[in-house]
């Protein structure tokens, strides 16, 4: 039930792209974002397309759990398309009584449609590639140098991996409290939408104390295990680059300098 | 051999105060203990709640700092600011809320969270981390998430996050407090295998009678003092002073009681049901009628 629910949407399974360093697949997804956002021409998102299919095949996770992200972004998707086939200046090609289509409205369209299709899924492969707590991991040491302007990067990545442990807790802790108030009467689901928040109110406030306590009890546990923050602290699982992670990085060079080529100097 | 923790008169004031922050009450929960433990020793605390057993506890872990008197921990004193990490490392602490005391989402990387904290090199954390799953028999489950695991089992994981840490002492406040019997039984038989195989001194602080028959001493506490000390069995014969201090006496030993006191000839401080049942037996033998 509640219990085994998965946190963000990692899929289990041994390939090459789930054994990368998380350093190399952060920094990929945001050089592939970057980059969908420079081409000028289809060509380069044919490129681009091509790449992002040859890492979905090596990740070995099936392709209908990069579509189920893009769900979420589908009633986005359908704005942007429908504005920008409207909206965009230019020479007209249909009329539909007051609206008018223009032939630069749906190349913009299309370009759009296509780079946040890519952009969804190639941002899943890496959800999809990555545990959570090495996602963290990586940020943490990727956000290391912002130390220098007093950025608290091990509390924030602390914080984090912290949440993620209590999501699971706190949800089962919910379920049971709500299970406890309708066992008493109370009714969480009848009334118009101002009603039922107001019937939150007793769940909300349990749960707040109890998330509370636990904090406290944690720190105490967490200090009591000599936690003192970052300073001289080690790491049971550092992150070190290995030789795949520079072919992989070798691999995301000559992707780059395809799609200056491609995206820029043939057009 | 010095003693691994003293203490000379411990005490610990709660100070209630009211909203404009005035001082409402004051409550000793701890009241001038001293207390000396031998290295290797497996003491028990007992007491009913609020009978100080847990602020005693976290003394010792310098999670609180006593209001008068002082506590050494192997020889350190625990108001000493620059002791207090040495201190932590050497008396480990595991909580009574399994869910609580977890770090980490994977079992093996909560063991290695305190490890990591006292700076030991990667290599050697991953050897402390196997070496203390196997103490508590947990090691087949260092990939899982804690989540996944029955009360007992996040309890023994919270044994090896403190046993990865090589203490001299380990703490238990009330470890089987929110556990079902099984799960109980899991983690004192753990709790016994630290004390009897890796020789590390056991403080073990509970309300169930049951867990501390197998303590080399026992202390009862009252309302902040120490109100009885002994072997379990000195402790266990005494079942009416038991019941003044509001504690239940294990089943067999007040059956024992009970016998006694209807003329059966049994000995006092009987502490399990196989005790009691040679007992009798012993008597049927003489040839004696059980029923007086």
């Amino acid at each position: 039930m509640l219990r085994d629910i998965t946190l963000g949407q990692y899929y289990p399974t041994e390939s090459v792209i789930h054994g990368l360093d998380p350093r190399v697949k952060l920094g990929t997804t945001v050089l592939y974002i970057i980059s969908l956002f420079c081409f000028r021409n289809f060509l380069g998102y044919l490129l681009a397309a091509l790449g992002l299919a040859l890492v979905i095949r090596f990740s070995r996770v099936p392709f209908r759990f990069m579509v189920k992200g893009m769900k979420s972004i589908l009633f986005l998707l359908l704005i942007t398309v429908v504005f920008n086939i409207f909206l965009t200046p230019g020479t007209p090609v249909l009329r539909l009584w007051k609206l008018t289509v223009t032939r630069e409205g749906i190349v913009l369209a299309a370009t759009m449609a296509v780079r946040l299709s890519l952009l969804v899924i190639g941002s899943s492969v890496m959800t999809l590639t990555t545990t959570p707590n090495n996602l963290t991991d990586g940020m943490e040491r990727m956000l290391r140098p912002l130390k220098i302007f007093k950025v608290p990067v091990h509390e924030v990545a602390m914080m984090m991996s912290i949440a993620l442990r209590f999501i699971p807790i706190l949800l089962e802790e919910t379920d049971k409290i709500m299970k406890a108030q309708i066992a008493r009467g109370a009714d969480f689901e009848s009334g118009n939408l101002f009603r039922r928040a107001k019937a939150m109110v007793p769940l909300l406030v349990p749960l707040f104390v109890s998330a509370f306590r636990r904090a406290n009890d944690l720190a105490m546990a967490m200090e009591a295990r000599c936690y003192r923050g970052g300073e001289g602290r080690t790491k049971m699982k550092p992150l070190i680059y290995q030789k795949k992670d520079y072919l992989a990085y070798l691999a995301v060079l000559c992707y780059l300098a395809a799609s200056i080529a491609v995206g820029r100097i043939l057009f | 051999m010095p003693n691994i923790i003293k203490t000379r008169n411990l005490t610990y004031e709660y100070i209630r105060r009211d909203e404009e922050g005035n001082v409402e009450g004051i409550t000793t929960a701890v009241d001038h203990v001293s207390l000396d433990i031998r290295p290797g020793e497996f003491i028990a605390i007992l007491g009913h709640n609020g009978s100080g057993k847990s602020t005693l506890a976290k003394h010792i872990n310098a999670i609180l700092n006593p209001t008068e008197g002082t506590v050494w921990v192997d020889g350190k004193d625990t108001s000493d600011e620059e002791a207090i990490w040495d201190i932590r490392q050497t008396a480990g602490m595991v909580f009574q809320n399994p869910d609580n005391q977890i770090i980490g989402q994977v079992v093996e990387e909560d063991v290695g969270f305190g490890p990591e904290n006292i700076g030991v090199p990667t290599k050697e954390i991953w050897e402390r981390v196997e070496e203390s799953l196997r103490a508590v028999r947990m090691y087949a489950y260092r990939k899982h998430s804690p989540n996944k695991l029955s009360g007992g089992q996040k309890q023994r994981v919270s044994i090896a996050g403190v046993l990865a840490m090589h203490p001299k002492c380990i703490i238990l406040d009330e470890p089987t407090a929110m556990l079902d019997p099984n799960g109980r039984k899991e983690v004192i038989r753990a709790v016994r295998a630290l004390n009897d195989v890796e020789q590390i001194t056991v403080i073990l602080i509970t309300h169930y009678m049951e867990e501390t028959i197998h303590a080399n001493r026992v202390l009862v506490m009252n309302e902040g003092k120490i109100a009885m000390e002994g072997t379990p069995r000195e402790i266990f014969s005494q079942v009416e002073r038991l019941k003044e201090l509001r504690l239940d006496v294990p089943q067999a030993t007040l059956l024992a009681h009970e016998l006694r006191g209807r003329g059966l000839e049994l000995p006092a401080g009987i502490l399990t049901a196989q005790e009691l049942v040679d007992e009798i037996g012993k008597i049927s033998r003489k040839g004696n009628r059980i029923c007086p």
